[in-house]
């Protein structure tokens, strides 16, 4: 039973960093596509669209680091893998988060993207305020990054 | 994605909607004092100037035309503006096999098949050969054109058939815009025969004919509202989504047929901030049409020399 504690923390890790990922890679393909858009019509824009694009590919790197960081803490990058059932399904668990949070929201930051990149078309003057609007989403992906690092490192020292 | 479409071709007509021509610059247009110099602010807002006014528009549906053909592989959807054209060639095909003279001058182009197609079809009398939504009407309305020479006859069937094909085109689209697009074309041009008949003093039997079923609006009511006269109509109108219509046709026919006229591009205008799908495509498309179409009554009240005013009185409201 051993083996399936480290077996759950992996695919905790391997999720968030999957599940986060293809969210960025859907948005950043999707806010791309406007981008280009964009500088077909006005090649002056790419410096602005191409911080709209970006934007939802920062769920991604967050899902990276809590893969990062539960593969260091179940000893998978070295050190002892012993870790029990209780404790791989908390590694589980303390994944999600970041894994449902970071392929939802970049989805949708990337909708916000999008309609960001038409506003910055029509206004170029008007980027600013078209970058808070995707980037408001971006708090919504950081509380689920706080959540899983927190639960993450606080598993460790539980008497489980 | 679903609902994530387009999102390429929606940023480029972001773009593109910056070069629309506003509402202030037909006042300019209006306000010019000959056609010459409306064709000038025309070349300065990237209008390009041709042999006359109607080889300009032309020139420039065309543009519109190509832009969306580059941003769209499947034109399919956009079918539905294009109906009209293809009945319009349909009527002229019938008319011209009825006095046997060739015309070829009243056809248009711009159908979604070529107008030597349907005059051929009609003249060997092989129906069969015409799309299946045209076979039937073509057929009855060449009959009617044959046996009583009659042409307002014929032009009823056919103007009722092209408003069925747009309400149908748009409700299968799968489209909400152009769904939306066929309802309103349908709507609109019912409420407008219902107070045309009004005026000419048709009977119940033409509107029988005329009117094109539709879900905003009961046939059997609107031509019962028309056998009231004009106040049954707008009492009509007032129970149903149309009832800001009732209000400008007790102003005024004119007030009436602008009201008409501004119907669509007020549906148009949340499309502006849409970013994704074919909806702001077709807003586009349409929000051009107008654009043409009121240039073209500019141009022409300026070469008739038609007072500033009563251009105004035509033009219609502008899509930015």
């Amino acid at each position: 039973m051993g083996n399936l504690g480290v077996v759950l923390a992996l695919l905790g890790a391997v999720l968030a960093a999957l599940v986060a990922g293809i969210g960025s890679s859907v948005g950043v393909g999707m806010s791309g596509e406007a981008a280009a858009g964009a500088v077909t019509e006005d090649p002056s824009l790419f410096s602005k669209v191409l911080i709209l694009q970006l934007l939802p590919g920062t769920q991604g790197i967050y899902g990276l680091l809590i893969g990062f960081i539960t593969l260091t803490q179940i000893g998978i990058m070295g050190g002892s893998s012993d870790i029990s059932l209780a404790k791989g399904t908390l590694y589980f668990l303390a994944c999600l988060p970041m894994a449902i949070v970071g392929y939802k929201s970049a989805i949708r930051q990337a909708r916000a993207s999008v309609a960001a990149i038409g506003l910055v078309v029509k206004r170029p003057d008007q980027f600013g305020k078209a970058m808070i609007f995707p980037a408001m989403v971006e708090t919504y992906a950081i509380l689920a990054l706080l959540i899983s690092i927190l639960s993450i490192f606080g598993i460790a020292s539980l008497p489980v | 994605m679903a609902g994530m479409e387009y999102a390429y071709a929606v940023a480029r007509i972001r773009g593109k909607e910056l070069t629309l021509l506003t509402g202030d610059f037909l006042e300019q247009l209006i306000g010019a004092a000959s056609s010459e110099d409306c064709i000038r602010l025309l070349k300065e807002k990237g209008w390009k100037e041709e042999a006359d006014d109607e080889a300009m528009l032309e020139a420039e549906r065309e543009k519109t035309w190509n832009l969306i053909r580059e941003l769209v592989s499947d034109m399919s959807p956009f079918d539905v503006f294009l109906y009209v054209n293809d009945y319009h060639n349909l009527k002229a095909a019938i008319k011209e096999a009825y006095l046997q003279t060739p015309r070829p001058e009243v056809f248009s182009d711009q159908g979604t098949i070529e107008a030597d197609n349907i005059r051929k079809a009609v003249k060997n009398r092989k129906f069969g050969e015409l799309p299946k939504e045209m076979q039937e009407p073509a057929e009855r309305a060449y009959r009617v054109m044959m046996q009583t020479g009659n042409g307002q006859l014929c032009d009823i069937i056919l103007d009722r058939a092209a408003l069925e094909a747009v309400e149908k085109a748009g409700k299968e689209s799968g489209d909400d815009f152009l769904k939306m697009y066929g309802e309103l074309t349908v709507a609109a041009a019912d409420i407008k025969m219902a107070v045309r008949s009004v005026r000419t003093g048709k009977g119940r039997k033409f509107l029988e004919d005329a009117l094109a079923p539709c879900e905003t609006l009961d046939k059997e009511e609107l031509i019962d509202a028309a056998e009231k006269g004009t106040e049954g109509i707008c009492l009509y109108l007032e129970k149903t989504p149309y009832s800001d219509g009732a209000e400008e046709l007790r102003r005024s026919i004119s007030a009436f047929e602008r009201w008409c006229d501004n119907l669509m591009i007020r549906r148009l205008k949340p499309q502006r901030y849409n970013p994704f799908g074919l909806s702001p495509l077709a807003a586009y498309i349409l929000a051009r049409e107008n654009e043409i179409k009121s240039v073209r009554i500019i141009l022409s009240g300026k070469r008739h020399q038609l007072s500033q005013e009563s251009i105004r009185e035509r033009v219609r409201e502008m899509y930015v």
